[in-house]
């Protein structure tokens, strides 16, 4: 006769790299019910608008995250820019896509090493933590810092990549991209990874729709949807097309991500090639009025920034919805039907970042 | 003033909600703005990458109902707007009953102006002090 049970997974877990519980309503082994429980690192980071200078703000937006944090700030000034209808100038928008794309690359390595390492398959976690050192190392040739970069800023970003720094880029790259055919390997061939991930934590793709999900997990049930499409910085002009897969589990959800990669290293590969000469910054002259929506791709998926401006030096209102706040509702479906030692593989596929979500 | 924003009264809020979902719209967010007597509470929705906005007026201390019967994803931020700007939100799929993002002895509305600093911490010592 079968028995039902609460478990309370987190938030301190050791597959969980931030703090989140989840209350598993448990049938014997089986998962009938999931309720998520956050909280744990709310800092308000909203509230702060209304002290700090517009301009500040962008560095305070880098620390919602400590892995996608440059998107942060890029999705926050992009919006000032369109309040204050400031012209950014080319080689600017070039550089937000290089260090956007590096970023990107560096969160979803440092998300397969943590997928990896739920299943305990350590061997593959260190391979990928180590190949996320060389880009690392490129953040912080290029920028100074190795996470949080402060480069982008309202108008353009602050620092320049001069020719010989974006050779070396280029060199490294080339390295990553031979560490990542291994990785690539690894993903789509090795027994266990495939046998902990095909067919766990299945969702459709009308599923994914009407729960709002969004990034690799709506892209892994075929919906192709990315906001990089629009074109946003010099998108446009480097002939992006989103990564999609169909299964729906997390296989498919890691298969995008580890295709992300090599696009990624493509898109910054073009973007060196095409960069053009030029100023990286235009002056900002007066304080913003109005309101405004900038919307931008994350490593997990949409970012969405509500900004109101009254004028003054300080915001009126900010509001971010992360992705993995959008991601959370169809977190909820597909753990019903899971067995318990299935829930971390499936909740690290929607690459958590809980940071992010309580800001 | 945001583009394509329909303004709506409180009242016909889950009439106009319905109506969105044949249409194929995906929720985005919610996003709730302090202006004084009153919440500006604003609905995205998304399709093909173009938003569309509901917007309404809601007098502080009156209740909005949950659309999360409609859009189950809204219950999050619908608990979080609770949270931290005290909105009386009704109906919701998963009430967390104000303790969505903050906890016991928490300040109150912290979003909310004029807000009052270190309520949470006086409640708190007063609980201390009871002890």
């Amino acid at each position: 006769m079968s028995r039902k049970s609460i478990v309370p997974f987190g938030p301190q877990h050791p597959v969980f790299p931030e703090p989140l519980q989840l209350r598993l309503v448990m049938e014997d082994e089986k998962v009938i019910e999931a309720l998520p429980a956050i909280g744990y690192v709310h800092r308000g980071l909203e509230k702060l608008v209304e002290k700090k200078d517009f301009l500040q703000i962008a560095f305070l937006v880098e620390r919602i995250c400590g892995i996608c944090s440059f998107i942060h700030a890029q999705t926050y000034c992009q919006g000032i820019e369109d309040l204050m209808k400031i012209d950014v100038p080319p080689r600017a928008k070039y550089l937000r896509v290089i260090w956007g794309e590096v970023h990107r690359i560096h969160s979803h390595l440092l998300w397969l090493g943590l997928l990896a390492d739920s299943f305990g398959f350590e061997n593959y976690f260190m391979q990928a933590w180590r190949t996320r050192e060389a880009i690392l190392d490129i953040m912080e040739r290029t920028a100074g810092g190795r996470v949080m970069l402060g480069t982008c800023c309202v108008g353009g970003v602050r620092k320049d990549i001069n020719e010989q720094m974006l050779g070396e880029v280029l060199r490294t790259l080339d390295k990553v991209q031979k560490d990542l055919d291994n990785i690539i390997v690894g993903v789509t061939k090795d027994y266990s990874v495939r046998q902990r991930t095909v067919g766990v934590g299945k969702v459709t793709a009308e599923q994914a729709q009407t729960l709002g999900a969004v990034g690799p997990v709506a892209k892994a049930t075929g919906i192709a949807r990315d906001h990089r499409t629009t074109g946003y910085a010099a998108y446009g002009e480097l002939g992006f097309e989103p990564i999609t897969e169909t299964a729906g589990d997390c296989y498919a959800r890691t298969i995008v991500r580890v295709r992300e990669l090599s696009q990624s290293i493509d898109l910054v590969r073009k973007a060196i090639k095409n960069i053009p000469s030029g100023p990286i910054f235009t002056a900002v002259k007066g304080n913003p009025e109005g309101e405004t929506i900038s919307r931008a791709e994350q490593p997990r998926g949409e970012v969405f920034y509500y900004i109101k401006a009254n004028g003054t030096k300080n915001l009126e209102r900010l509001r971010v919805r992360t992705p993995t706040f959008a991601n959370i509702p169809i977190l909820l479906m597909m753990l019903p039907g899971c067995d318990l030692s299935d829930v971390p593989v499936i909740t690290l596929s929607i690459d958590p970042c809980i940071s992010c979500t309580e800001r | 003033m945001l583009p394509n924003t329909k303004e709506i009264v409180v009242e016909n809020l889950l009439a106009e909600v319905g109506a969105i979902v044949p249409q194929g719209y995906r929720f985005v967010t919610m996003t709730c703005v302090d202006v004084g007597e009153q919440f500006d509470i604003i609905y995205h929705f998304d399709k093909n990458y173009n938003l569309y906005n509901l917007r309404l007026k809601l007098a502080k201390g009156g209740s909005l109902p949950s659309i999360s019967p409609i859009f189950f994803a809204a219950l999050l931020v619908e608990n979080e707007i609770k949270d931290l700007f005290g909105v009386n939100v009704t109906g919701l799929a998963i009430d967390y009953e104000g303790r969505f993002l903050l906890s016991e002895g928490a300040p109150v509305a912290p979003q909310s102006k004029p807000c009052t600093p270190g309520v949470g911490m006086q409640v708190q010592q007063k609980k201390l002090e009871g002890n």
